[in-house]
């Protein structure tokens, strides 16, 4: 690197700052530098200005284009009163669609449409078209008024003995600085309670408490409790927890809404169950941590995804992969549902499963990890 | 440049305002005028503001398309809060659309389904009101785009470049809340996956997440809070900063792009009454003509057919509203790895980069350019003449590099649609967005960077050898040419109006107490800075130059004319 300017014609070389107000500085005989700005080029009549044919032709397309914003707004008042909302319409390259929506937004459109273009030709062809120069002043206030501030605001420091009282001053600013204080603590104390963040986000309704029964997996959205030998090889089962009922009964025999705190739970229970040949499991830790916590073959997991959430609704049954339909995370199952591409970084966790007595599918634990996606303390 | 408009000034326009002209008080209109006058003074501002001059230029319009489809969400806005219902509470569905009749749904997504089906006209209200939401993104990124392009962000418009940017941010924002309402289940998975974003803020995420919903995801008090975002909070902010973006276009006068007339000093156009008011005040009617057509041929949003928010079922092929797509383009891009376990917590960098950091620092990086160019220049001046977007070569670059970021970003967001219409493995797709993202930017700026060289090039040889005439002239000896017509002194003034500064040179920085490192430093990346945008650069044709072409042209002309016009090309100052 070196501190030379290459010479360049047309700035200005040597030590300082190019000068940007004068970007050439050829000296040429008597010409100037720049080209001089030649002024606004000679106003062409329109038509319209000078032909009374023209300006009458105008005036009545400008006319003809209200009216059809006139037509439009009647038609939309006969639209809204006559026509039957089930009435369907085809209309090309659209295809069937609801005949009162169409009427109404045809005629909605004419109406804003003429006036519109009605307007707009009127100042095209009628208003003058002769372009006006209007002077631009710089935008900062002159010396004096910038001045007459500071004294201003010097005076009212002054009158307000700003300098000279001292207690005041630092009373002001931290009573100043504070008064927000408790509003912010009312509504971030309000929001919600964030105390029960950390259980929460770890429990599921699938836990099981100590010496409780193993909880049946049954159909979503049916709530019909699944036996092992309905899953045949190569099909896959929208799963919840038999709790899922309990709660909503609970909830009716509480007085509280029947729905109370369903989509809480759903939304952390929700299970995706598959069932593979046992021997299409990889033979490694993964596969066969995967097939241990199955029955025959018969696999569950976390059908949340550990992204940001998605339903991992969508399963390969050739390949054997669980993909997010929200941002394309894919699992696999032979290797108890490992990240094999996309987004996420984590597994999805596994739901061990075995059968009772009747040959029902069940869960005799939850979850051994936090399911969805992740979060700080996720490891606490 | 001086100004040499001829006679037709607003001053002259003013002129006889004060006596003759004005109404000798006896309509009715003029009496009304006049109570209210006594009571507000405004006669003297008005009869002033009236004939404010504004310029015409199509590029212009993309901001009124922003503000008039502003005005129509906030009308149609207003309709349909008098029938929806903010409410998460669910209930049993008994309106009018047979499919979903007893389904257990919330009222917001049942006050949807009454808005699109027993309200008369709902439906196209509803339609109205998105597609509007929609134009009034698409508007925001094109007027911004043609702000940055023509350098209009120069002083004195900082601030309201810094205030457009927030305005944008601010509009996707409150076309996610709105777009989250109806409770419907693409929405609601949108909503699912906005909690995953907020669980990653590092430290706070869960936390955060509690707070916002109310506690458990979904709960149900995120539909009213957001309800209140979006029709109350961020209308408000739009509003107060819209107007001040409207002000400050007042107060700075509009831009005008160079030309014969125009100057730095004065503004060229027409006056507010009347044409102004009426061109402008028919292109509102024209936007909302034109939206209310598509809302009426084309369904948008159809939440009938999503059903209810269910945490468990998903659609395939979930897309967002368009303005979002980059935002979950980045998150389908960000690889997994990014994600790791430091001192006991889980770091979530692959969804915390893309939904949460990325637009604060795009819109960051975006509000600090003006401040950026300004440093890099030096240049202290007002700038009321516009850039035509070739002759700011390395700036057009910048701009049409960040916008490829962008797009390419967004285009990332429709991989799994890609896959499926083009029969191709989306992995293989979203690999080539990986590396995409980082190689369209630069080898767009190359290629912008050589077209605004190449259009000053042509334009140079306009104005030295004038427009081709297609006349074909044949001399004694048999030897043929094409003969050049010379522009007139106004088109051609169009094509020398501007300046092409040369980089910064770095000044010697030594003083009596010898050499201060830091200021050497901060000169020499300046001067780097400078030499990066300014080092290749095509200059105006200067009236000595067109005057030697006229003299070379009588003999050039039978060879073909060859041009001279080079790029300068200034080796690395620094």
């Amino acid at each position: 690197m070196s501190d030379q300017v290459s010479p360049s014609s047309g700035s200005a070389s040597g030590a300082g700052t190019v000068s940007l107000d004068t970007a050439h500085q050829h000296g040429t005989g008597g010409l100037p530098a720049v080209f001089e700005n030649p002024g606004l080029p000679p106003h062409v009549h329109r038509a319209a200005d000078d032909d009374p044919v023209a300006a009458k032709r105008a005036e009545r397309q400008v006319a003809a284009l209200f009216v059809l914003s006139i037509l439009g707004t009647v038609g939309f008042i006969v639209s809204y009163f006559t026509i039957d909302y089930t009435k369907s319409v085809f209309i090309p390259f659209i295809g069937l669609t609801n005949l009162l929506n169409v009427m109404l937004g045809v005629t909605l459109g004419i109406s804003l449409l003429g006036i519109g273009f009605g307007v707009v030709h009127w100042a095209k062809t009628i208003m003058s078209d002769e372009e006006i120069a209007e002077d631009r002043h710089e935008l900062r206030s002159t010396d004096a008024d910038r001045q007459s501030v500071g004294v201003v605001l010097a005076a009212s420091g002054e009158s307000a003995q700003l300098a000279r009282r001292p207690m005041i001053k630092a009373t002001a600013g931290a009573a100043l600085g504070l008064f927000a204080l408790p509003l912010t603590v009312q509504l971030a104390g309000s929001m919600g309670n964030p105390t029960k963040a950390l259980d929460e986000l770890k429990a599921t309704i699938w836990d099981v408490p100590a010496g409780g029964e193993p909880i049946r997996l049954v159909r979503d959205p049916e709530l019909t409790p699944i036996k092992a030998s309905d899953v045949t090889i190569g099909s896959v089962f929208h799963v919840m927890p038999a709790t899922l009922m309990e709660l909503r009964e609970h909830n009716l025999e509480q007085g509280h809404a029947e729905y109370h705190g369903v989509l809480e739970a759903k939304a952390k229970a929700a299970v995706v169950l598959m069932r593979l040949n046992p021997s299409e499991f990889k033979d490694d830790a993964l596969g066969r941590k995967a097939r241990e916590w199955g029955f025959e073959g018969i696999v569950a997991y976390s059908k949340i995804c550990t992204h940001v959430g998605c339903p991992v609704g969508l399963y390969e049954q050739q390949t054997h992969h669980l993909l997010c339909p929200c941002h394309q995370s894919t699992f696999d199952v032979t290797r108890d549902c490992e990240v094999i591409f996309g987004p996420a970084k984590r597994a999805l966790p596994q739901l061990k499963i075995t059968v009772d007595d009747e040959g029902y599918l069940v869960a005799p634990q939850g979850f051994a990890e936090p399911v969805g996606p992740s979060y700080w303390e996720r490891l606490k | 440049m001086s100004t040499t408009a001829s006679g037709r000034t607003a001053a002259d326009l003013r002129a006889d305002d004060t006596a003759a002209a004005a109404p000798t008080g006896n309509g009715r209109v003029a009496a009304t005028a006049g109570w209210v006058d006594e009571r507000t003074g405004l006669a003297k501002g008005t009869a002033y503001l009236m004939k404010k001059i504004f310029p015409d230029h199509w590029s212009f319009m993309l901001g009124e398309i922003a503000m008039y489809s502003m005005i129509i969400c906030l009308l149609t806005g207003v309709f349909l809060s008098f029938w929806f219902v903010p409410s998460a509470g669910l209930i049993p569905y008994a309106g009018s659309y047979l499919p979903l009749q007893g389904v257990v749904m919330s009222e917001a997504y049942s006050s949807t389904l009454a808005i699109s089906f027993d309200v008369r006209g709902g439906l196209l209200i509803r339609q109205i009101h998105h597609w509007a939401a929609l134009m009034f993104c698409v508007a925001i990124t094109v007027h911004m785009l043609r702000v940055f392009l023509t350098g209009a962000f120069r002083k004195p418009r900082e601030l309201n470049w810094v205030i457009g940017t927030i305005l944008s941010m601010l509009a996707i924002v409150e076309g996610f809340a709105g777009y989250s309402l109806p409770d419907d289940l693409l929405s609601g998975t949108g909503i699912r996956a906005a909690e995953g974003f907020i669980r990653s803020i590092p430290l706070i995420g869960s936390y955060t997440s509690y707070l916002l919903f109310g506690g458990a995801f979904p709960g149900e008090a995120i539909i009213p809070r957001l309800y209140s975002l979006h029709v109350l909070l961020l209308p408000a902010v739009l509003i107060g900063l819209f107007t001040a973006h409207i002000v400050l276009v007042f107060l700075h006068k509009h831009t005008q792009f160079p030309g014969p007339g125009r100057t730095n000093e004065n503004v060229v156009g027409y006056p507010f009454m009347p044409v102004y008011t009426a061109k402008a005040g028919g292109f509102f009617f024209m936007v909302f003509g034109v939206l209310t057509l598509i809302s009426a041929l084309v369904t948008i949003n159809p939440i009938w057919a999503y059903g209810p928010y269910d945490p468990s079922p998903v659609t395939a092929g979930a897309q967002p509203d368009w303005y979002m797509g980059f935002a979950d383009g980045a998150l389908r891009l960000l690889p997994g790895f990014l994600e790791f376990e430091l001192f006991g917590f889980t770091w979530s960098m692959n969804v915390f980069l893309g939904a949460v950091a990325l637009i604060p620092v795009i819109y960051t990086v975006a509000g600090a350019y003006p401040f950026i160019e300004a440093w890099v220049t030096g240049d202290k001046r007002e700038h009321h003449l516009l850039d035509r977007p070739r002759n700011a070569p390395v700036r057009t670059g910048l701009g049409m590099a960040a916008f490829s970021f962008y797009v390419v970003l967004m285009l990332a967001a429709g991989n799994d649609i890609m896959a499926i219409k083009l029969s191709l493995s989306i992995n293989d797709i979203t690999v080539l967005f990986r590396l995409l993202v980082f190689v369209v930017p630069v080898l767009v700026f190359w290629v912008t960077k050589r077209i605004c060289l190449s259009l000053q090039r042509h334009d140079r040889e306009k104005v030295l050898h004038g427009r081709e005439s297609g006349t074909i002239i044949r001399t004694a000896d048999g030897k043929f040419f094409e003969r050049h017509e010379d522009l007139d002194e106004f088109d051609r003034f169009k094509l020398v109006a501007f300046e092409a500064p040369a980089p910064i040179a770095l000044e010697a920085l030594t003083d009596a107490n010898g050499v201060d490192a830091k200021a050497i430093k901060k000169a020499k990346r300046r001067a780097r800075l400078s030499s990066f945008y300014f080092k290749d650069r095509v200059e105006p044709v200067s009236p000595a130059e067109l005057a030697a072409a006229h003299h070379h042209g009588e003999h050039e002309s039978i060879s073909g004319g060859s041009t001279h016009a080079a790029i300068k090309h200034d080796k690395h100052n620094d």
